[in-house]
């Protein structure tokens, strides 16, 4: 038995460590380029922009992660715990500003506010200025308007992971708490958050990821950031090299930033020592609350989603009737075929890896899960770099190698076709699903898998009987997360496509990177409405996650 | 049946390429049966420049020849992506819209030399390289955009006028960092030094009216905002604004402004290209070339200037009368490769100057 079990953990082991390494390769390949010398560059930024990039950067994290944890955290709480009028409304429609794009929102804002934007321009009808002297109105295009388009746009992870997190905790901790004298407030900001602390740190971290690698709309707002240095001393002072330095010393802060949060509670531990799951209890809020509550969670919906819909859909009415339907079929097709095919993969891969780790506990498998999900933070097109020149390298061996042996030539079997879009797909949305499925299995108490093993349970089994049941709600929401993110994605799709290949996001790019936002609209809109569906599907689940309500008789039980 | 054919044939676009799709296909249960390549053969392309703007001359091509054209664009990486498939790339040929990604192709060893009669007669020789790595097929000129109310005739007619103390605060101009820019700025890199050319970016900052940022088209808009009185944009943006029944509010703000054309009468107007090249390891080289001479021709170049409103880049073609409304301008003699050799100067002037920083107004 023993001995079994010692060889079973260490095959997961050798199979996480390889599932790892593949999908680390990228980002490994991207630290190799940075390697190669770079003519001073570093001299030179130091003494120019440097500094700005740092503190642009920092201040621009620092908005994002305390907007989206705030909106996040907050209307998760509301929803779950409080009654309100549309509670069952809102409880699904918060996740709904992760089906649009940033750089959508950005585009559309811009529209909406500028100068010569309505609300500018009925502001001026209204008041009698006649012109940009008179008044002082906001300027979307800076620093803060790129913080508050990201916090609106981002805040769902926070949002999903938080109230998955509430749901999944015992009603016992906060009986006792209350019974120890404590009111709603401080029994969220002393128990429920704290225990939720896990969940809503690798919420935050991957709005934070998501703001790093995020270049379309710094570079629409005249925001300069690390990450549009990278792209400008790779394409402007033509340094791949160098360019890889930036993004890899980037990379150093961001693991730094996570190991110092994970160091910061190593010695706390967030399962749950029970397992009595009762209804929640919820306190009904009335008339001046209630509206309160209402506004908090209606005000990220209509900012983060109505308003960007509705401004598309106007476009769209007069730009429909050019839009060529069949050509927009196929990118459809496209876009959801793609989509899907990486999110069951990602789903399946962070499922593997996260339980890899809980068997293993070595630190070599728990290092190379982290750097496996690393790839999330580096730039989209830096990092479809990195998925190109190991597949680049692999094709030209295998090809070598078959024109040496058998005398025939493969070409390149995998650079430039649909499997390397999905794998870079995976290798960029991996920490989506590894980060979802990681923070699920930490609810599961370690004496659970302890009763599956007695039992006679292999670590297949006891991962089929018990975690499975638990998880699956985890598991839908990381692959809807995954699923939602690559119907957006954009700087790899363009790099490692095959020849004659767009999809929804491709396609709108062209348009919306001439600043034509209006003539693609009607692909905007659909990518915006091919999310609405699984982002509901992903709220069902979180609700149903909630293990007393629904699944607690499964499993072992 | 007609969706079907077009999506396998999307998914399949050509056998060297088509293992993934195979692959994908055959997971989704979907029969692998691609189109046969055309009898006359195809090429492939890698392009800088959006679909919706080449596809009528890359259709009008087919239709003539018979020679299939496969197209991937994207922004960036397309040179990274030449370098790591090497010999086995499926690229034949390469199009951008600037002097500065094909001079990068040349440094890194991904293009072949062409030796074609027909380019060379239609493509002047400041406008392809020396040893025919690249050919240009249109030009822009990056002009002034100058309030009509604000700026009288002949007021501003330099580059160097943009450092003038007397326009303070009155300067607009997209990032610096942009491709168009950094060309301009090391064109004059180019011709004044760097030290002059230092001192000349100093005074557009201290000139400008509100910190870079925003297209070409944007600077026109702050123009009819009253923002600034003369701003730095491409010829093509103009004519663009004018003709926008899509966005009839841009005709106001191309209505504010009139062209200059700076240093016309002196070392003449800094041009960019949009050009093309054909890869060092392309498998169909002959309808590569065919497919640039194509583009160099009299169909191509007059469809270029209709649906672009860029100069063509042929002796004897016309450009859009819109565009030759403006005036015609004597453009800057200096080879666009010599211009190229200063981009990673410029950039890093761009730097040292803090040109994205300056004006009052974040």
């Amino acid at each position: 038995m023993a001995s079994r079990a010692l060889f079973a953990i260490d095959a997961w082991g050798v199979g996480t460590l390889v599932v790892a390494g593949l999908m680390a390769a990228p980002v490994l390949a991207v630290v190799t380029l940075a390697i190669a010398a770079a003519d001073d560059i570093w001299g030179h930024l130091a003494r120019t922009v440097l500094p700005h990039y740092t503190r642009t950067t920092l201040a621009l994290m620092l908005g994002v992660g305390v907007g989206v944890f705030l909106v996040g955290t907050g209307a998760a709480w509301l929803v779950t715990m409080c009654r309100f009028p549309g509670r069952d409304i809102f409880a699904w429609a918060l996740l709904l500003p992760l089906a649009v794009p940033a750089y959508i929102i950005a585009y559309v804002y811009t529209d909406v506010l500028e100068y010569a934007g309505p609300v500018q321009g009925a502001l001026r009808a209204l008041f009698g200025w006649s012109g940009p002297k008179d008044y002082w109105f906001p300027e979307i295009r800076s620093l803060a308007g790129a913080i508050a388009m990201m916090t609106l746009v981002l805040y769902p992870y926070v949002y999903a992971l938080a109230r998955a997190a509430f749901l999944e905790q015992s009603v016992c901790a906060l009986e006792v708490s209350r019974l120890l004298g404590r009111g709603p407030w401080r029994s969220f900001t002393s128990v429920a958050l704290p225990l939720a602390r896990p969940a809503i740190v690798i919420g935050v971290s991957l709005a934070l990821m998501e703001t790093l690698n995020d270049f379309g709309t710094v570079d629409y707002f005249a925001v300069y950031t690390f990450t549009a240095g990278i792209y400008d001393v790779w394409l402007n002072m033509n340094s791949t090299s160098g360019a890889a330095q930036l993004a890899t010393v980037m990379l150093v802060l961001v693991l730094a930033l996570i190991a110092a949060e994970r160091w910061a509670r190593r010695r706390l531990r967030f399962h749950h020592t029970t397992n009595r799951y009762r209804e929640l209890p919820s306190y009904r809020l009335r008339r001046f609350p209630a509206a309160l509550a209402v506004t908090a969670c209606a005000a990220p919906i209509v900012l983060g989603f109505v308003v960007p819909s509705a401004v598309l859909f106007d476009y769209s009415v007069d730009t429909f009737a050019n839009t060529p339907m069949t050509d927009f079929a196929i990118y459809a097709f496209n876009s959801l075929t793609l989509s899907s095919t990486a999110a069951l993969l990602a789903a399946g891969i962070g499922l593997f890896m996260a339980y890899g780790v809980r068997l293993g506990r070595g630190r070599a498998v728990r290092a190379a899960t982290r750097f496996a999900s690393i790839g999330y933070a580096v730039p989209g097109a830096v990092l479809a770099i990195g998925v190109i020149v190991p597949l680049a390298r692999l094709d030209n061996a295998v090809d070598a190698f078959m024109g040496d042996v058998f005398g025939v030539s493969t070409g390149l079997l995998l650079s430039g076709t649909v499997a390397a879009v999905t794998y870079g797909y995976l290798v960029r949305f991996l920490a989506l699903s590894f980060g979802t499925m990681d923070a699920s299995l930490a609810k599961v108490t370690p004496s659970m898998d302890g009763a599956a093993r007695t039992l006679g349970s292999a670590p297949l089994g006891a991962l089929r009987r018990v975690h499975l049941p638990l998880m699956r709600g985890s598991i839908l929401a990381a692959a809807i997360l995954v699923f939602v993110d690559s119907m957006k994605e954009l700087p790899m799709t363009l790099i490692l496509r095959p020849f004659n290949f767009e999809t929804l996001a491709t396609y709108v790019y062209q348009f919306a990177s001439r600043e034509l936002l209006e003539q693609c609209a009607p692909a905007a809109l659909a990518i915006v409405a091919a999310g609405v569906l699984p982002v509901i599907l992903l709220s069902v689940a979180i609700t149903r996650s909630r293990p007393g309500q629904w699944e607690g008789r499964r499993g072992l039980a | 049946m007609n969706i079907f054919r077009s999506l396998m044939k999307s998914l399949v676009p050509n056998p060297r390429t088509a293992f993934g799709a195979v692959l994908l296909a055959a997971v989704l249960g979907v029969p692998g049966n691609p189109d046969p390549a055309s009898a006359q053969g195809e090429v492939n392309l890698y392009s800088y420049r959006q679909p919706f703007l080449i596809q009528p001359l890359l259709k009008a091509f087919t239709k003539k020849t018979g020679i299939d054209v496969n197209v991937v664009f994207a922004p960036k990486g397309v040179l990274e992506r030449l370098k790591a498939e090497g010999a086995n790339s499926p690229a034949d040929a390469v199009l951008t819209v600037d002097i500065g990604r094909l001079h990068d192709m040349v440094e890194a060893g991904v293009l072949r030399p062409v030796a074609s009669p027909t380019l060379q007669k239609n493509i002047a020789a400041q406008y392809r390289h020396p040893d025919g790595l690249w050919f240009g097929l249109t030009v822009r000129a990056r002009v002034f955009y100058v309030s009509k109310d604000r700026v009288a005739p002949g007021a501003i007619a330099s580059y160097e006028d943009l450092a003038r103390p007397d326009l303070k605060g009155r300067v607009c101009i997209r990032s610096g960092k942009h491709d168009y820019n950094i060309s301009l700025i090391a064109s004059v890199i180019a011709n004044r030094g760097l030290d002059e050319a230092r001192e000349w970016l100093n005074g557009v900052r201290a000139n400008l009216a509100r910190k870079p940022q925003g297209n070409d088209r944007a600077q026109a808009k702050t123009i009819y905002e009253g923002l600034c009185d003369v701003a730095v944009a491409n010829t093509y943006y103009m004519a663009a604004m004018v003709t926008n029944d899509k966005a009839p509010e841009q005709k106001m703000w191309a209505a504010a402004t009139r062209i200059v054309f700076p240093n016309s009468d002196g070392r003449g107007t800094h041009v960019n290209i949009s050009g093309a090249a054909v890869t060092r390891s392309a498998k169909n080289v002959d309808n590569a070339v065919r497919l640039i001479e194509f583009l160099s021709e009299d169909f191509a170049q007059k469809l270029y200037a209709e649906r672009n409103y860029e100069y063509p880049v042929k002796a004897g073609v016309a450009p859009h009368p819109l565009v030759e409304s403006w005036g015609a301008f004597n453009a800057d003699s200096v080879n666009l490769a010599e211009v190229a050799k200063q981009r990673a100067a410029a950039s890093r002037l761009v730097d040292e100057v803090g040109l994205d920083f300056g004006g009052g107004r974040s």
